[in-house]
């Protein structure tokens, strides 16, 4: 795909790149605003898949015959294709995981191997469980300490001038979100990576719901790690990536084992392979791999910079539309420009499941629930919220129908 | 019928029947006593919404009264007050054998999967806490005879 789309110019174009969207619903057009969960896939990125599997499919780093060879070829482009678009150095600083969950899982285990009891984690209160979960466990069976900054009810968004008071020489990295799956507040990632660095600690970043929404580059953004899932980025499932800087990686020992990330193995000893294949033990997803290239691909061809005003645009529209029907709580930063993509709120005598069970009736999907992000819901005082989340498809029209539907159900409930 | 293009018709706005609303608004037997023969708290990990039993039983194990209390949707509460008046009168083997089915009866309309966990908070709370209840009372005097 080399040629340049606009994402808000082009809204209905770029819907028919979607097969899945030109499904009806009882007879209404669908309309899918969970992007947040994960997003439909473009036809780019299933006939990638299709035809890989048709064409040139085998195991990757082992056979010496072309169809091995083809695929080894396409799987490492994939990483590099992934490098390129986020800004890293080469490939040797992507590993490919099976998602967001997977990357945290693996980058806490070999993290926490070099630190010691007393040692600091620090992440906060909005996290998604799968950046909250395995640090919480690993710190009660490693004796770490884990802190937390705090939700700011007056903004919206977390008491980032507590983090300068929080850090200290303990603290050994901290893990926070970039773009909340709940509030949809973006993480001033520049002076935090400044606050960090400075108190040497490291910076880990996770990245599921701003990869696809936000222009990314690692470097400039100053981030150790990066974590992220394909499938909220156009891809397949079971892809996703876990980006650490070359130095780190290097001197980090691997949390998984098993075939592909050896290098030499006899019965007593092993060593590993080449960055980055000593993290991705095991035949890797390889198709989902291509996918995921294929995913970055489709990306490519609409400037991130569009697609994040574009998203902004429709987070005004949908924002404004809500609010003038009353008794409606938004989750959140009050201004549209500090938001991406996510949209959380209540409707006043209305549980967010029963919003939901109605706005499906007309073929509108949102999330309702906790957004595995128990912690925040209990900080927002609320068992949980509905939840709209946009995508490069997405129209004022998808918006629309999300607002007439909420104004149904206060009918309904009144 | 094709699985993908399969669009069951599970109630929608149909749901939302007067009778529903009118229990989600004014649930019955709706509050918390200070003492109770037993009670019982679940959680709906999906969602959060959290109900709570308590049970008031004679000696031959019926329930004489009940009070529930939490937070959900209209079909949790719903299910849950329509049930509370259900079980009244109702031993513990009679209350186990209440199914799915008799909360989608009560309710009068036919959930989707997803739904169906809002609706059987209540039955599964109720009757984990018969069971905490017989577990307590096990080899006690109160079934002594059975």
């Amino acid at each position: 795909m080399k040629t340049r789309a606009s994402a808000s110019s082009n809204g209905s174009r770029t819907r028919n790149l979607f097969p899945i969207l030109s499904r009806k619903m009882r007879g209404h057009p669908l309309v899918y605003l969970d992007n947040g969960a994960t997003t439909q896939k473009p036809s780019s990125v299933l006939s990638a898949m299709d035809s890989f599997y048709k064409k040139s499919y085998a195991n990757v780093h082992r056979g010496i015959h072309t169809l091995s060879e083809e695929a080894t070829v396409a799987y490492e482009h994939a990483h590099e294709n992934v490098a390129d678009f986020i800004g890293a150095s080469s490939l040797r600083e992507i590993v490919f995981t099976r998602g967001t969950t997977d990357s945290f899982n693996m980058l806490s285990r070999m993290l926490t191997q070099t630190f010691s009891r007393g040692d600091e984690i620090i992440v906060s209160q909005a996290e998604h469980h799968s950046n909250l979960v395995p640090w919480q466990q690993l710190a009660q069976q490693k004796g770490l300490k884990l802190s937390f900054i705090p939700y700011d009810s007056r903004t919206g968004e977390l008491h980032w001038e507590k983090l300068e008071k929080m850090i200290s020489k303990k603290t050994k990295v901290v893990s926070l979100t970039h773009v909340s799956n709940v509030l949809g507040f973006i993480s001033p990632l520049k002076k935090i990576s400044k606050l960090v660095h400075d108190h040497n600690a490291l910076l880990s970043v996770d990245a599921a719901q701003s990869v696809a929404r936000l222009p990314i580059n690692v470097k400039k953004m100053g981030v150790d790690f990066l974590s992220f899932s394909g499938h909220k980025m156009y891809g397949p499932t079971a892809s996703g990536v876990l980006y650490g800087r070359e130095d780190l990686f290097s001197s980090l020992e691997p949390a998984y084992y098993g075939g592909d990330m050896v290098r030499e193995v006899t019965l007593n000893k092993s060593t590993w392979n080449d960055l980055p294949w000593k993290f991705e033990p095991g035949t890797p997803p390889i198709v989902e791999g291509i996918g995921l290239g294929a995913a970055v691909d489709f990306l490519r061809a609409y400037p991130l910079e569009d697609i994040f005003s574009h998203e902004k645009k429709i987070m005004a529209h949908a924002m404004n539309g809500l609010s003038s029907l009353g008794n409606i709580t938004i989750y959140g930063p009050s201004s549209p420009e500090q938001r991406a993509g996510v949209l959380a709120f209540n409707v006043k005598h209305v549980h967010a499941h029963d919003l939901s069970s109605l706005l499906n009736e007309d073929g509108v999907a949102i999330r309702a629930g906790h957004h595995c992000a128990m912690p925040l819901m209990t900080a927002l005082n609320i068992p949980a919220s509905a939840r709209a989340s946009f995508a490069v498809y997405t129209e004022k029209s998808d918006i629309d129908a999300l607002v007439e539907g909420v104004r149904k159900a206060q009918t309904i409930f009144k | 019928m094709n699985a993908v293009t399969d669009q069951r018709d599970f109630a929608g706005e149909g749901m939302y029947r007067e009778h529903i609303l009118d229990h989600y608004k004014h649930p019955r037997n709706f509050g918390e006593w200070k003492t109770c023969s037993v009670s019982h708290k679940e959680l709906n990990p999906v969602c959060g919404d959290q109900l709570s039993f308590q049970l008031n039983m004679d000696e031959k194990g019926v329930v004489k009264d009940v009070r529930f209390s939490g937070q959900g949707c209209a079909i949790s509460i719903a299910s849950a007050s329509l049930l509370s008046d259900e079980i009244k009168g109702k031993t513990i083997d009679q209350i186990n054998a209440l199914s799915r089915d008799t909360v989608q009866e009560l309710l009068g309309v036919t959930l989707g999967p997803s739904r169906l966990k809002c609706a059987m908070l209540s039955l599964d709370t109720v009757k984990n806490a018969c069971q905490i209840y017989q577990k307590y009372h096990a080899g006690g005097k109160k079934h002594g005879g059975h």
